[in-house]
């Protein structure tokens, strides 16, 4: 025998087809897959013990339930909480809540600005230095007898953290405790004009069987987001209504059974036209009103001569027939439910349409009842010692506001941010200084960069954000608080919660960084400043505080996560539909976009369930999520109709200059048939210049194009657009 | 004139005559690359490592009133607790109990010094896996044989196979390298689980794992 070369072949052939016969190629490739997925480099997140807290999420004023997964000390996941009455499930904003917690924009430890205001120049300091600054800072103002000249701008004014920071302010002797602007100062003053409660407005939106929704965006953010999402998906389930009334095909809209694309500005008078029809074809709850308005006669008299249908269909642009069949359809149903409150609720908006909307809820009977409006009495547990103020604090008390709310001016307002913006461009020396927790106005409010120069003018800025925000951005200093998973605070429940609720925020991971609790950080401001300020804070910490506040419920709490108590107030007594100072109110003129001719646009704000548009920036899991005729790559869009376009020759994707009076910004088309003709829409959230890489420097922010507009009834800030101009670039 | 007349290209006898020769090779390339594939592979592909000591589960189990349950049991909020922590252990064994070696080890090295003891699991599924005991034991009603074998009744722990490869435990694979299984416990790859959850589906039309988006139900 010889070996050949064919032999050799041989071998070779017969080994591959043995070799196929075997596992080996078969189970090396189910091997090689796997290992190529455990490469050493591969990031694996270590495995450990999993554990769940009950916490509640502070990112809008929902404060839903949540659950923060963790895996030994890491947070890894946050889902939605399904056991209480905060609805389970999660919004994109919640669910990205780790980005927030982990992400590079955190500030890390007491901050003191170096260089000029804006340019982010900083110096770490120690805590003990932080406070030492701002209570001297703040003394120092006092000495000078010009406690008044201090402000402090928070985003609600519930429970003990906000309600320290007020105690701060009163025992300092500073009337000036201002809140972020939303529909709730809009719903408070009806409420207190209508029905005489001091609260807020529980919406029963799960109890509806026909929902009239004044633009708010109820899949899009509203209230609390999931709970309004899930209560749209029970009504159409139940064979509801929803009837959606705003001039550009929201979400909402485009899930509505009806959709009325109203002129913006006149949705007042829709709803007295509505309220036209109710009275005149008799389809009002005549045992409501028979035992508990008032000032009917008064109220129908007015409808009657100012809001016939075909008047109001002029002005409207809804026609007169929808109208009839839109109010029939209203009154008719079991529990209709009207709802007040543009967008996600973040502006307050024009006091005659809240007061015209939560009228048609009367007529129909829709108060304080199942699937109604409830007025709701603010939460009452918080019972401290009163504050005695000293002789410098009760001088500056004695003080007006700087933003006049709640004088003989402004009497149904009680926090008017635009107002201390004006006055701090007005009248430089008023404001000294400024405290600011959780708020983001150098980028929230309308004409941000007017705010910015607010700042400019108030000489000692302090932020206690836990981002570098725009806000922080222009402070002296910054005392960063720990994020919501890093701390304990109660959250009472406000928006539109049907039963009062106080959810308990509490630490699912230890603090990151040396940042410090806010409730801890005032009462140690407090304590080191002389005199009475520091008599008025008892307590030796945050904890303690919250602790002895809370008293009985603070077991249940820490249990559940959260407190509710059964049932709500009393049934209404009275309503007032009118007398002498509604009167005035609907009288009043509806606030008008600032602009002229020279504008042929009108451009409005729109929000998106996808763009945080509040204290917290959009994280990046959310940027991601929206289309690219919102956002492609650093550049935004602004929306208008196809024929809108067509006029000025302009087409789908183009780069042109949006003007207004305020601003100007560069921004690409998107064509859209939702957007009615003549209007311009743009999203909020974007355009962002602090924050990180992440976020800066995307899209425009639409408040650099929109300015502050008065409301006449109220003097509450009613913006809801402004004229504008397209220029092809 | 035809190539086939061509001498160069006519086969030669000595051609003929290695055909038997070719064969032969053909087959000893099948049989030699089958030996390897079938036997010294699996040899190769499998590093095995020792338990820290041995370990009677048929002794426990005589010992225990709760079957499978007494050490491996369900937490209160329904998480499963898995290989037994030495607190557990401690309950009986906070002395030594008998005069076995491994009782001797068990006591010095881990019970005296308060450390875990590193056991090797046979059945631990990869990191992308979520899989919960609580719907197969509570909801399904299924007994820990199905998928564990008669482990409660062994004598002794075997030896722990792992994959060099991959760092999985044999038990994933199959101790069979073909992948063919007689019994439910032999292999614990995805088509296992999917086999009976596809037979499942047909049978209670309940089965969250094959409906639409069901990757998610394990692979979160």
């Amino acid at each position: 025998m010889k070996l050949s070369r064919r032999c050799f072949l041989s071998f070779v052939i017969g080994g591959a087809a043995g070799t196929t016969l075997s596992p080996l190629p078969w189970k090396m490739m189910d091997d090689v897959a796997i290992w190529s997925q455990n490469w050493p480099w591969t990031p694996v997140p270590p495995d450990g013990e999993y554990t769940y807290v009950q916490s509640t999420c502070t990112l809008c004023p929902g404060h839903c339930g949540i659950l923060v997964r963790k895996v030994d000390a890491r947070a890894v996941k946050i889902e939605g909480r399904k056991e209480n009455s905060l609805e389970g499930g999660i919004c994109p904003l919640g669910l990205s809540g780790l980005q927030l917690l982990y992400g590079p924009t955190r500030i890390q430890a007491p901050l003191k600005r170096v260089g000029e205001r804006g340019q982010g120049h900083w110096q770490t300091i120690t805590w003990k230095q932080a406070i030492d600054e701002v209570a001297g800072k703040l003394t120092e103002i006092r000495t000078r007898g010009n406690p008044q000249s201090v402000a402090c701008l928070v985003p609600t004014d519930a429970g003990t953290v906000p309600q320290l920071l007020q105690r701060l302010m009163t025992a300092y002797g500073s009337p000036n405790f201002l809140r972020m602007p939303s529909a709730d100062d809009a719903y408070q003053a009806v409420l207190r004009l209508t029905q005489g409660v001091e609260g807020y407005a529980g919406l029963d939106v799960e109890n509806a069987d026909f929902i009239l929704s004044f633009g708010s965006a109820l899949l899009d953010g509203y209230g609390a987001p999931v709970r309004m999402i899930r209560a749209v998906s029970r009504l159409k389930e139940q064979k509801g209504t929803l009837v959606q009334i705003e001039p550009r095909l929201s979400d909402t809209a485009a899930k509505a059974d009806t959709w009325l694309p109203v002129k913006p500005g006149t949705e007042v008078d829709l709803a007295l036209g509505l309220a036209h029809v109710i009275i005149d074809r008799d389809l009002v709850d005549a045992g409501f009103i028979t035992a508990h308005v008032e000032g009917f006669d008064a109220f129908a008299m007015m409808v009657r001569e100012r809001y016939a249908p075909q008047a109001v269909a002029e002005t409207t642009g809804i026609d007169a027939e929808t109208i009839v069949r839109v109010a029939r359809a209203f009154a008719g149903a079991r529990r209709p439910l009207a709802l007040y409150g543009r967008g996600k609720g973040q502006t307050p908006g024009s006091l005659k349409e809240a007061l015209a909307v939560h009228a048609l809820n009367a007529l129909v009977g829709g108060i304080d009842r199942q699937g109604g409006v409830m007025g709701m009495p603010a939460h009452d547990y918080i019972h401290w010692p009163e504050v005695m103020p000293d002789a410098a604090a009760s001088a500056g008390l004695r003080a007006p506001r700087l933003d006049d709310a709640g004088g003989d001016r402004f009497p149904h307002a009680r926090h008017m941010v635009h107002r201390l913006i004006d006055k701090a461009l007005e009248a430089p020396g008023d404001i000294q200084a400024l405290l600011v927790t959780e708020a983001n106005p150098c980028h929230n409010l309308p004409d941000a960069s007017r705010v910015k120069a607010a700042f400019d003018n108030i000489p000692f800025v302090v932020s206690f954000s836990s981002f570098m925000d725009e806000t922080a951005m222009q402070a002296d200093l910054v005392l960063p608080n720990h994020v919501y998973l890093e701390r304990y605070e109660d959250v009472p429940v406000q928006a539109g919660a049907a039963k009062p609720t106080i959810g308990l925020c509490r630490p699912a991971v230890a603090p990151l960084y040396n940042t410090r609790h806010l409730g801890d950080v005032i009462i140690q401001i407090a304590k080191a400043m002389p005199g009475g300020v520091a008599d008025a804070f008892p307590w030796r910490n945050y904890e303690a505080c919250l602790r002895e506040t809370l008293g009985y419920r603070w077991e249940t709490m820490h249990r559940k996560g959260f407190w509710v108590d059964e049932g709500f107030g009393a049934a209404a007594d009275s309503f007032v539909l009118m007398d002498d100072t509604l009167g005035a109110i609907f009288m009043a003129d509806s606030p008008v976009p600032a602009g002229d001719a020279a504008y042929p646009l009108l451009l409005v704000p729109y929000d998106s369930i996808r763009l945080a548009s509040r204290y917290a920036g959009n994280p990046p899991f959310m940027v991601k999520t929206l289309e690219d005729t919102v956002l492609q790559g650093q550049e935004g869009f602004v929306e208008i109709n196809p024929d809108t376009a067509a006029e000025q020759g302009l087409h789908q994707g183009q780069m042109v200059v949006l003007t207004t009076p305020v601003g100007e910004a560069r921004v690409r088309l998107h064509l859209n048939e939702g957007t009615m003709p003549g209007l311009a829409a743009m999203p909020r959230g974007l355009g962002h210049t602090a924050y990180d890489g992440y976020l800066a420097g995307k899209g425009v922010n639409i408040n650099q194009l929109i300015g502050a507009v008065q409301d006449p009834a109220s003097g509450l800030d009613a913006v809801w657009g402004i004229r504008a101009k397209l220029t092809k670039v | 004139m035809s190539s086939n007349d061509d001498p160069k290209t006519t086969p030669s006898p000595s051609a003929a005559h290695s055909i038997p020769y070719i064969i032969l090779f053909f087959i000893l390339g099948l049989a030699a690359s089958m030996v390897v594939g079938w036997v010294i592979f699996p040899k190769f592909l499998y590093s095995q490592k020792n338990q820290p000591f041995d370990f009677s589960h048929r002794l426990h189990l005589a010992l225990e009133d709760q079957s499978c349950q007494s050490c491996h049991f369900f937490r209160e909020d329904g998480t499963f607790s898995g290989a037994p922590r030495l607190a557990q252990c401690i309950g009986c064994h906070d002395q030594m109990l008998g005069i076995s070696e491994n009782e001797a080890v068990f006591f010095e090295q881990y019970v005296a010094r308060g450390r875990e003891v590193p056991w090797l699991v046979y059945a631990r599924q990869p990191d992308c896996v979520f899989f919960s005991h609580a719907a197969h034991v509570h909801g399904a009603q299924m007994d820990c044989v199905t998928c564990h074998g008669h482990t409660g009744t062994s004598e002794s722990l075997r030896p722990y196979e792992e994959n060099r490869l991959t760092g999985y435990s044999r038990d994933i694979w199959g101790r069979n390298i073909s992948g063919l299984k007689s019994n439910s416990w032999d292999r614990m790859k995805m088509s296992d689980c999917a086999k009976c959850h596809l037979q499942y589906a047909e049978i209670h039309d309940s089965s969250v794992q094959t409906q639409r988006d069901a990757c998610f139900v394990c692979h979160k």
